[in-house]
This record gives C-alpha cells, sequence and structure tokens, in this order.
C-alpha cells in the first residue's frame, strides 16, 4: 500500500458525495461513498450496481453525486465500466476524450458482487480493464428488505433465512470473494473497514494508480444498522469489532504478494491481542438467536481464516 | 409547486445538477440532535470523518478553548443531520452530546 | 435492384460479402470506436471480420470481447455513455439474454447500434433463421430495420448511425439468420472518407464528463417516470422522419435509397402480401409474377423499418387493395392474430377505419423452407375470398 495519507489531518476535505441523500440514519455504505469519492477526487466516473447506494443518492431530479455517474441495471457495473473504460482509451488515441486521465470506478453492494454481479465481474478482470472495482458489503440485499447473500455469514438471520424450528439461520458461509478476485491475478486488491478511514483512503489510492496496470478490487465492510439490528450510533463500533475480532481481517493483495495490514497484522501476530467474536456478535439482532456452540463454530472459522490469511502472506 | 412537463425534462432522465440532493433536507428524520459541547471539543476531526452525511462542518477560525488556541471548530448542520448519532458516539471526550429533538 | 441509379465517377468497390461481412465493412467504414461482442450462430461472422479489421489495424476501435451478451449491450451503453460510437451484434438466444439492457440503452436515449442476424429461439434448440428473437424486441424503444439483401444491410448500418446519433435512439439492423447472413451477395462499398463525412462527430448532451458532472440512470418516481418514458416514445414515433431523410441525403451520396416500405406492383395490385426480411420479399415477388400470369393483380410491400411502424404507407397501400396477407416468420403465441407483424398491420387499419380483409401466414418458422408456390397459394386464397383467418404455411397439419 502506498501511504499517502498518514494521520487524519492529511485526508482530502473536499466533499463529493453531497448531503440529502436518503440512506437511513447511520448508514455504513454512505460513509463508505463520502471516502471513496473525496479521495478519487472530480476525475471520475462511477458506474452503481442497482442497490441501496443507487436508490437512496440519485432519486430523480435530484442527486447527491458530484462527479459523472451512471447506473445500468444490478449484474452488469462491471461490464459497463469496462464499455467506459474502452470508450476513454480508444477516444483518447483518436483525440476524441478531452477530458485527460479519468478514474473508473465501480460502486457495488454485496448482492451485485458476490451473486448477480459475479460472471461480468469475472469477465472484466479477466480481460484487464483500467478499472477500480469496490465491494461495498453489508451482508445482505438491504434495498429489498434484508434477504441473504453470498456475502451473508454463517447463522445470520435475514427475512429469506429467519430463525424457525427446523433451521435457525443461513446455513452456509460467507464466500471468499477475495480469494476469487486474487484467482484472476489482478494487480491489486485490498480489504478494508468504514471504521479504518486513513487505511481505507490509502488503499483507494493505491488501488486508483494501479488501474493503470489492470484492474484493482476493494472489498469494504460497511455495516447497516437496520439490515443487522442495531442501533444506528454504532455502525463505525460494528465495523471496528468486525476488525478486532478478527471476522473481518484487513489485508491487501499486491502483485501476488498478501500482506496482513494492521491490527490484523498485530492480532495475527499476537492472537491474545484478538477480541471474542462474542464482543462483535451480542449487540446484533441478526445472531440474537446464536448459541454458544453456535458461537464457538463461527469463532473457530474466523481462527482458521486468519491462519490460512497468514499462510498465505508468509508466502 | 407545478412538476414541469414532458419537453421541459432533460430527455434520458439525465440529472444535470451535481449535488442537487441538498434540496432535500434531511433534518426533519431526526429525533435526536446532536449539540457540539465546543469546551470539551479536542479537535480530532473524528466526528467530521465518520458523519455519514457530511454535515460536521470544519469552521476556520481563531479559537481558545482552556487556555489552547485552536483553528478549527465544528459544526453541525442541522439541515441535513439525520440525528444517528455516530459523532457522539465515536467521540473521544464525549463532547457531543445527543438530545431529544424540541 | 431498387438502388437509384446516379452517376458515379470514382471506380466502384464491388466484393462478394455475406450479409454479415457486410456488417463489418460499414463498421470499419462508420469509424466506431468501441466494439462490444460474444459469439453466437449466425452473428459469430460478424465479429470474427470486425476482430480481423482491429487486429490489422484498419479500425481504430477496442474490441471487448465479453463474456456473454448482456455484458455486450452493458459495455456498449457504458462506451455510448462516456460519448464513444459503438457497436454491438448478436442473434437468438444472445438478443434475449440482452433483453433487459435494451431497454436500458434506449431509456438513457445513446445511440447504441446493432446488427441482428435473426433466428429462432429455444427450445427446442435451433440455430436456424426466423424473426421470433426480432419480434421480442418489439416494445423495447429500439429502431429496427429488416433488411432484404447483403447491399441494404451494408447501406443500413451506415444510415443507423446518422439516424441514431440525429435522434438520440438505439437502432438495430436485422436480416434473415443464414438466408442472408451467409450467402454471398455482390456488395458496392462507398468510399470511406465519403463516408465519415456522411457520419460527423458531434457532442452529445447525454455524456459522462469529469468537467460536467451528470448522473444517468437515476430512481424515478411515479410523479417523473412517466414523461421519461413518453419522450422515448415520442422521439420513436418522430424518427421515421429523420429515417428518410437520411435516407434520401444517404442516396444523394452513395446513390442508393430503400425508403422504409419498399412496394413491388403496387400501383395496380388488388390482393397484396406484407413480408419482411430477404428471403419473404424474394418469394413474394416471383410469386406476384406468377400471380399475375394467373390473372391476379398481386403486389407486395415490404416493411424495411418495423419499428417506428410506418403506419402511414401502411395505410396508403392497403386501403385500396381488395384483400391482403401479412407473411410473419415469428409466432406471437396465444395472441389475436397469428403473427406479430399481422397485429401491428390490423391495428394501424383500425385505428385509420379502414375495413380490408386479411390473413395472417405463419412460415419459415424455425427456417423451415418456404417456396414460391406457397406465395402463389396466398395470393389464391386471398382472391377465393379468404379472410380473417390464420394459416400455418408449411406446417405438417
Amino acid at each position: 500500500m502506498k501511504v499517502v495519507y498518514k494521520a487524519i489531518w492529511d485526508l482530502p476535505v473536499e466533499e463529493l458525495f453531497a448531503s440529502g441523500h436518503r440512506a437511513c440514519a447511520g448508514c455504513g455504505p454512505a460513509i463508505a461513498m463520502r471516502w471513496i469519492t473525496k479521495t478519487a477526487g472530480p476525475n471520475t466516473i462511477v458506474v452503481n450496481a442497482t442497490g441501496c447506494m443507487e436508490v437512496t443518492t440519485t432519486q430523480y431530479p435530484e442527486t447527491a453525486w458530484m462527479v459523472p455517474y451512471i447506473h445500468v441495471a444490478f449484474e452488469n457495473s462491471a461490464a459497463a465500466a469496462a464499455g467506459i473504460d474502452s470508450a476513454i482509451r480508444t477516444m483518447t488515441k483518436k483525440g476524441l476524450w478531452k477530458s485527460g486521465k479519468t478514474n473508473v470506478i465501480v460502486i457495488a453492494g454485496d448482492g451485485g458482487t458476490y451473486d448477480i454481479g459475479l460472471q461480468s465481474l469475472s469477465g472484466m478482470l479477466e480481460r484487464g480493464h483500467h478499472v477500480l472495482y469496490i465491494l461495498y458489503d453489508n451482508e445482505a440485499y438491504m434495498n429489498t428488505g434484508i434477504q441473504r447473500s453470498g456475502g451473508t455469514p454463517r447463522f445470520a438471520w435475514t427475512t429469506t433465512t429467519p430463525v424457525g424450528k427446523a433451521i435457525r439461520g443461513k446455513i452456509q458461509a460467507k464466500k471468499d470473494i477475495m480469494g476469487i478476485v486474487m484467482a484472476h491475478r489482478v494487480p491489486y486488491a485490498a480489504t478494508a473497514s468504514i471504521s479504518n478511514i486513513i487505511d481505507m483512503a490509502n488503499k483507494i489510492k493505491t488501488a486508483l494508480e494501479y488501474t493503470e496496470e489492470g484492474p484493482t478490487f476493494l472489498h469494504i465492510l460497511a455495516p447497516c444498522p437496520p439490515g443487522w439490528r442495531f442501533p444506528e450510533e454504532r455502525t463505525v463500533e460494528a465495523a471496528r469489532l468486525a476488525v478486532e475480532t478478527g471476522y473481518f481481517p484487513l489485508y491487501e493483495y499486491d502483485h501476488g504478494k498478501v500482506r496482513l495490514n494492521p491490527p490484523t497484522s498485530a492480532i495475527v501476530a499476537d492472537p491474545k491481542r484478538r477480541k471474542p467474536l462474542r464482543e462483535f456478535l451480542k449487540f446484533q439482532g441478526r445472531f440474537a438467536h446464536l448459541t454458544d456452540a453456535e458461537i464457538e463454530e463461527l469463532e473457530k472459522e474466523v481462527v482458521a481464516n486468519l491462519n490460512y490469511l497468514a499462510k498465505l502472506a508468509s508466502l | 409547486m407545478s412538476l414541469p412537463k414532458v419537453h421541459e425534462i432533460p430527455i434520458g432522465g439525465i440529472i444535470t445538477e451535481p449535488g442537487s440532493s441538498r434540496r432535500n433536507l434531511t433534518g426533519g428524520w431526526r429525533s435526536l440532535k446532536p449539540i457540539i459541547h465546543d469546551d470539551r471539543c479536542i479537535r480530532c476531526r473524528i466526528c467530521w470523518m465518520y458523519c455519514p452525511e457530511g454535515t460536521i462542518k470544519e469552521v476556520k477560525g481563531e479559537f481558545v478553548v482552556k487556555g489552547k488556541k485552536y483553528q478549527y471548530k465544528y459544526e453541525i448542520d442541522y439541515n441535513y443531520c439525520k440525528g444517528c448519532g455516530i459523532c457522539a458516539h465515536e467521540c473521544p471526550t464525549k463532547a457531543i452530546e445527543m438530545v431529544p429533538e424540541a | 435492384m431498387t438502388a437509384v441509379a446516379t452517376q458515379i465517377q470514382k471506380a466502384k468497390t464491388v466484393l462478394a460479402l455475406t450479409s454479415n461481412y457486410a456488417v463489418a465493412y460499414a463498421v470499419k467504414a462508420a469509424d466506431v470506436d468501441v466494439v462490444a461482442v460474444y459469439p453466437i450462430t449466425p452473428q459469430t461472422t460478424i465479429v470474427e471480420k470486425i476482430a480481423e479489421f482491429v487486429d490489422d489495424g484498419e479500425l481504430n476501435a477496442d474490441l471487448i470481447h465479453v463474456e456473454s451478451e448482456h455484458s455486450a449491450m452493458s459495455a456498449v451503453v457504458g462506451a455510448a455513455a462516456a460519448g464513444a460510437r459503438v457497436f454491438t451484434a448478436t442473434s437468438s438466444q444472445g438478443l434475449e439474454l440482452m433483453h433487459e439492457v435494451l431497454h436500458i440503452a434506449s431509456g438513457l436515449r445513446l445511440p447504441v447500434v446493432m446488427a441482428v442476424p435473426a433466428r429462432a429461439l429455444s427450445a427446442p434448440i435451433s440455430i436456424h433463421g426466423d424473426y421470433s428473437d426480432l419480434m421480442n424486441t418489439r416494445d423495447t424503444g429500439w429502431i429496427t430495420y429488416i433488411a432484404s439483401s447483403a447491399q441494404e444491410v451494408y447501406d443500413t448500418v451506415i444510415q443507423a448511425y446518422r439516424v441514431a446519433e440525429s435522434v438520440l435512439l438505439p437502432v438495430m439492423v436485422s436480416y434473415d439468420g443464414f438466408l442472408m447472413s451467409h450467402t454471398t451477395e455482390p456488395v458496392e462499398l462507398n468510399d470511406e472518407e465519403e463516408v465519415k463525412r456522411f457520419l460527423p462527430r458531434r457532442e452529445r448532451p447525454n455524456v459522462l464528463r469529469p468537467e460536467k458532472p451528470i448522473t444517468m440512470g437515476a430512481f424515478a418516481m411515479p410523479d417523473w417516470y412517466y414523461e421519461i418514458k413518453y419522450q422515448v416514445q415520442e422521439a420513436l414515433q418522430g424518427s421515421l422522419k429523420t429515417i428518410e431523410e437520411v435516407d434520401e441525403e444517404y442516396g444523394r451520396t452513395f446513390g442508393r435509397r430503400y425508403g422504409v416500405v419498399q412496394t413491388y406492383k403496387m400501383e395496380d395490385a388488388d390482393y397484396a402480401i406484407v413480408a419482411y426480411g430477404g428471403a419473404s420479399f424474394g418469394n413474394a415477388r416471383e410469386a406476384a409474377e406468377i400471380a399475375r400470369e394467373k390473372g391476379i393483380k398481386a403486389g407486395v410491400i415490404r416493411l424495411r423499418v418495423f419499428r417506428p411502424f410506418p403506419t402511414s404507407y401502411i395505410v396508403k397501400y392497403l386501403s385500396g387493395v381488395k384483400a391482403f396477407a401479412v407473411v410473419d416468420r415469428a409466432i406471437a403465441f396465444g395472441g389475436p392474430g397469428g403473427g406479430p407483424v399481422f397485429t401491428d398491420v390490423a391495428t394501424a387499419l383500425w385505428m385509420n377505419g379502414i375495413d380490408v380483409p386479411g390473413i395472417s401466414v405463419i412460415h419459415g418458422i424455425g427456417q423451415r423452407s418456404m417456396y414460391v408456390e406457397d406465395f402463389v397459394k396466398i395470393y389464391e386464397m386471398l382472391r377465393d375470398g379468404e379472410k380473417n383467418k390464420v394459416v400455418y404455411m408449411g406446417l405438417r397439419l
């Protein structure tokens, strides 16, 4: 990661994501949108997949976006971005693009990435477009009212994985989207959390720089108060605990090399520094039904994942 | 207010005014209101950083608080603040208080 | 041929081309910037030829090898939104997979141009030609041409860019899968410099530019959605005039024009066949000759433009006949008539108070062979007073 911002006072001031948007109070993804636009700057085209961030920011005739923005559909944001990248590069060669170097950034949720958009994402990565794809992960289809996605964690309650007498919450584990992206051998991919803004902003800068070489990817954890069922003032805390418990490790894949970032690197170096997973789960209504045995099972998965990442980082 | 007719609307459903969502004042959503107690504020910028609405403004100037000089103070744009309380929750010195809307 | 004879000073370039290759040559002449195509029979040879042009440096375009037709249409929508001149092509299942994005291309008012060698739809799977795929795009807000020769395909693709960029709507150019896409005809190519002058680059209002940040593809509530969609309806209806003007100017420049409907011996016809596509039109013309030898005053109307529907021409030509038949190469399943274009023609007449009896003929489904004698039989049925029925021609019933 290239460290552009060392401290909070280095962060960019100009806002390119305007107030007045209709995201819920305490929206985690809205925090991500602010920092994506601020960090990328005005020479950026945003391609947004259908989802919360699309419907809450572009209610006609008003838009929160202060950079050129397009929403095409749910499953094709990577394909539309590929077309924009192709257009900019070809038109530049022909003298028809006069706006200079322009970032092309996809912003898509977990439904639009893990599930319906996976094919167009894979195609875009394979073809090597100069696009930064940002997944903001709130771990379910929140826009349609909290349905499970491939990004929903095991045992979580959603409206389509209710806590019943026979089956209690989601049966399957969260998909390893970073693993899928890394398998495309892109120049750069990283995880980030809205609790760790400086780390996130540096990763956005790094990813954008590397798009000269090819596609880059950011997986940003962005908690959702109504979907995760916690009080709306605790959004940042939820994201922070996800990192501190090892539930959502911060790491990056830079030209084939995996590197753990703080505080995940410290947790892995000294497991005593990892907070118990229960800290992350206990205030979320979506996990309220969990038994001690289920929490223990999830904790084992968290530790196994950290060990797996540590092994990758040692290679 | 009467809405524009077919030929008064730009084609393709495009919105030509960036940031026009500012016409939509979301302050009315609020049931709790954050109040910044400037005497307890250490200017750490954390509330500004985490606000999902971008409603916390850095006002430049000369501000003396408990004998310490600062070049900034923080103000909340209540036109848009939805009262989520993230700022108060994250504030390390508890300088922001959530009070019921009058 | 219907080509208007004009004096062409320069030596003509005439190549033996399939309709698919004719498309590729037209795309090259149009100096397209971005092409996104996924292979599917019978479209594939278009993208193969374009790939040759790009890889040989004859066409300065980026060819995006997308992983599906859905992404093909999405990529050209993105590229067109960024201001590029774009092209894609598909057939059959690929067109169905694109369907969602077809509405978005017209709703965003993007001048996308697409070639559609028409093909039957699954199931059962058929790689052969009919117009089932195209007819399913009827209400997507696209201008739709159906060409009947390789020359017309070439000319129409070039016209399509001019029309699309003038009225800001996407345009598709369709023609018979296999019967045209894979058969070779002589095609006269235009001077590419002259095509460049015919297709000047213009700045569009709805493009993504950092210096003028617009939001495209917004979320519209009931207070707004209707007006924005009505604009598409109005632009599409109004585009007929532009289509005719562009065709006329093209004729003056390059010596060939086609009109929005093409007629054959309609001047004194009592009985008319309305058809579309190369095979149906060819058969109908020959059948009209044979019918006339039998004393039946037969004529043919070919739809060259399917959307916007050329209602005024249909009314003009059919209001003077005793009876008509529409030969559809698609089934409007469960509909009030047998074929989709028959339903359109009947509506056009009814809306204008014209009461002429007609027959809906379904033929050439899944490329079932169509014979000239079949079309002669249609004229005889009309002469014998058969009317208001659906005929599934060539079906083993």
